[in-house]
């Protein structure tokens, strides 16, 4: 028969003997945990969702003006007739060097500007995007319909749709009649796929018109808002990207060549801010847990002074003392720790499912690490707690303690 | 005799500081006890006698003077070497029977032979040490809570034992129990002592001292 150290079980036995304390300790320790581990589950599974949706277009260069290194030069067809022109922008002879230096690429050039839409009784902004007719069909898919053959059709993203329930076939008013473009009316002839997140083109709120129109409606023909690069092999990106400013940015800096790590980098250190002010939230949770086991520790030696007595009289040595009393703060740790770790499995994925919108991640290394990851500390919080307690109960002296009543 | 005493006390001085004025708990006690020996202590209430039971039984130092436990000097012992030779060499038997609470009378009786092995008692020796203090299994199984004063004294006496200590120290052991009690407590003590064990006890009752071979009367921490 093979029983437990017996320093461990006399702690065993304190645990159970005061057993509500001991779960109103754990208790803490619990919630601790769950609050640590689910946050840190919610911040994962962000960023690996928003990881993999940026991936999706982890080929593609973006090259705009250099604002810093004056871009075109101001045409004549400009001339400031609306008031967001006066943007910097590509020029149709920048646009050739890029597509020279991109070599094998899919190169094309986008127009956008962001106007007033209205249709049935709803009105609101969407983003305007034109290109060539070529890059429509080689970039955008369609869900429904088919790509605008007209000036007066345009396809629109799932999300407009979803928004403003429009159709196949609906109108819809872009513009304002008390501006200077006026207001023109097109006809919606196709839906486009839901692409998320990306750099690009976020075509998903946006209504997509032909180059004609655009031009037509607000000038700058010729005037590109951003050139986007699609590089045959991902390996390629880097050598496109430096084979792009070498040729452009000779004299100045004309362009700015961007890929999605960038982007990648920025959403991350939001994501990072975000979630370090929420652990620092749920460190207090755990504080609050160190505190509360530390004065259950407290207590638990008050209460058995005598005992400690008994026991150093007959023989128990101070560190054996020390061990009996962190085993307690232990097992109320190692105990809490786990039931916080199944909690927050099961509320990190109902949480998770909520904010992230998917819980394909959830398992996946970066995400559920975080649970033995909450563990570890809410256990650790809790011993260190009992460390202090534990070493007045071993510093006691046996004589004094025995008198104790 | 030639053979080195099993307690040795020369001029033994234990003083407390208080801010009242120093308290001399001991004034200079020297005393030989011989293996085999059954000792009693007396004197009146405060004179000193469990402060020199503390010196003997290795739970205090004193301020000055040598206490030697089996030849051994334990002033020079550290905290350490102290506890180890309480749990391996003196046997407690206490007024108040101090039973660890959160163990069952057997496992009181186990605990020390526990912490002196590392590893639990598979020969029956602790339940044979209870039944030879009449705690059947039954009742061994009960925590000392539910135990007479009686029995838990009794109890205190098989945890004494069970380390195979050379002394028995015990401070007042009838004291909290009925004349019949003590009788039958004392009875075990004397039948330990004819074993060969050397026992040293405090009391109060002259007809608890009268088991004794010799008494040593102590007043104002001096041997009277
Ligand atoms: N920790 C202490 N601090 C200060 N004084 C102490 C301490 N322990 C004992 N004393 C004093 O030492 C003296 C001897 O005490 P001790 O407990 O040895 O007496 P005793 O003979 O056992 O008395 P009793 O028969 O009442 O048990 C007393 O005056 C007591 O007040
Ligand atoms: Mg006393």
């Amino acid at each position: 028969m093979k029983k437990p150290d017996i320093i461990f079980q006399l702690s065993v036995r304190s645990v159970r003997l005061n057993l509500l304390r001991s779960v109103l300790a754990a208790l803490g320790i619990v919630i601790g945990v769950v609050a640590i581990a689910s946050i840190g589950m919610i911040s994962a599974n962000m960023t690996l969702s928003v990881t993999e949706e940026l991936s999706a277009t982890a080929n593609i260069l973006v090259v705009t003006a250099d604002s810093g290194g004056g871009g075109g030069e101001p045409g004549p067809g400009s001339g400031g007739s609306s008031s967001d022109d006066d943007e910097d922008y590509l020029t149709s002879d920048q646009f050739d060097d890029i597509r020279k230096a991109a070599g094998s690429s899919f190169v094309y050039y986008l127009y956008s500007e962001s106007d007033r839409i209205e249709t049935g009784d709803s009105s609101g902004h969407a983003t305007i995007y034109a290109m060539e007719d070529e890059a429509m069909t080689e970039i955008l898919t369609l869900t429904e319909g088919s790509f605008p053959s007209t000036t007066s059709q345009v396809v629109i993203g799932p999300d407009l749709v979803e928004r403003y329930g429009i159709e196949v076939g609906s109108k819809v008013s872009i513009g304002d009649e008390d501006d200077d473009e006026g207001e023109t009316t097109v006809r919606v002839t196709g839906i486009l796929e839901e692409r998320g997140m990306s750099m690009d083109i976020n075509s998903d709120s946006a209504i997509i018109t032909t180059e004609k129109f655009f031009t037509g409606r607000y000038d700058g023909e010729d005037e590109y808002s951003q050139v986007n690069v699609v590089v045959d092999d991902i390996d390629e990106i880097d050598t496109v990207k430096e084979s792009i400013e070498d040729s452009l940015n000779k004299k100045e800096n004309e362009v700015k060549v961007e890929d999605s790590s960038r982007m990648l980098d920025s959403i991350s250190s939001t994501l990072g801010t975000i979630t370090s002010f929420a652990l620092a939230i749920a460190g207090i949770s755990l504080l609050v847990a160190a505190v509360s086991i530390f004065n259950v520790m407290m207590m638990s030696v008050t209460e058995r002074i005598r005992e400690i007595g008994i026991l150093r009289s007959i023989g128990t040595q101070k560190n054996e003392i020390l061990r009996m009393f962190v085993y307690e703060a232990a097992i109320i740790g190692v105990v809490g720790a786990g039931i916080g770790a199944i909690l927050s499995l099961i509320i990190g994925y109902v949480v998770v499912f909520g904010m992230v919108g998917t819980t394909e991640y959830f398992f996946a290394w970066d995400s559920i690490i975080n649970v033995p990851e909450g563990m570890i500390i809410g256990a650790v919080i809790c011993v260190v707690s009992g460390v202090y307690p534990a070493w007045r109960a071993s510093k006691l002296d046996p004589i004094d303690a025995l008198r104790a009543e | 005799m030639d053979s080195t005493p099993v307690i040795a006390l020369v001029d033994v001085r234990k003083i407390y500081p208080l801010l009242s004025g120093d308290v001399h708990a001991l004034d200079g006690v020297s005393l030989r006890i011989e293996k085999g020996e059954f000792v009693a202590i007396m004197g009146p209430s405060g004179s000193g006698k469990s402060t020199l039971m503390n010196q003997i039984g290795c739970l205090d130092v004193p301020t000055s003077g040598t206490v030697r436990i089996e030849g051994q000097d334990i002033g020079l012992l550290s905290d350490f070497d102290l506890t180890a030779l309480r749990r391996d060499s003196i046997g407690y038997i206490f007024q108040k029977f101090n039973l660890i609470p959160l163990l069952t009378a057997y496992e009181n009786v186990e605990y020390p032979l526990v912490l002196k092995d590392r590893t639990y008692d598979t020969s029956g020796r602790v339940q044979a040490l209870l039944d030879s203090v009449g705690i059947d299994a039954a009742l061994a199984a009960h925590r000392p809570a539910e135990l007479s004063g009686g029995q838990q004294q009794r109890v205190a006496v098989a945890r004494a034992l069970v380390n195979e200590p050379a002394i028995l120290l015990c401070d007042e052991p009838t004291g909290n129990l009925d004349s019949k009690t003590s009788t039958q407590i004392m009875e075990m003590l004397a039948r330990l002592n004819r074993e060969g064990r050397t026992v040293i006890m405090v009391t109060h009752d002259e007809s608890t001292a009268k088991y004794a071979d010799r008494t040593i009367r102590i007043q104002d921490g001096r041997i009277a």
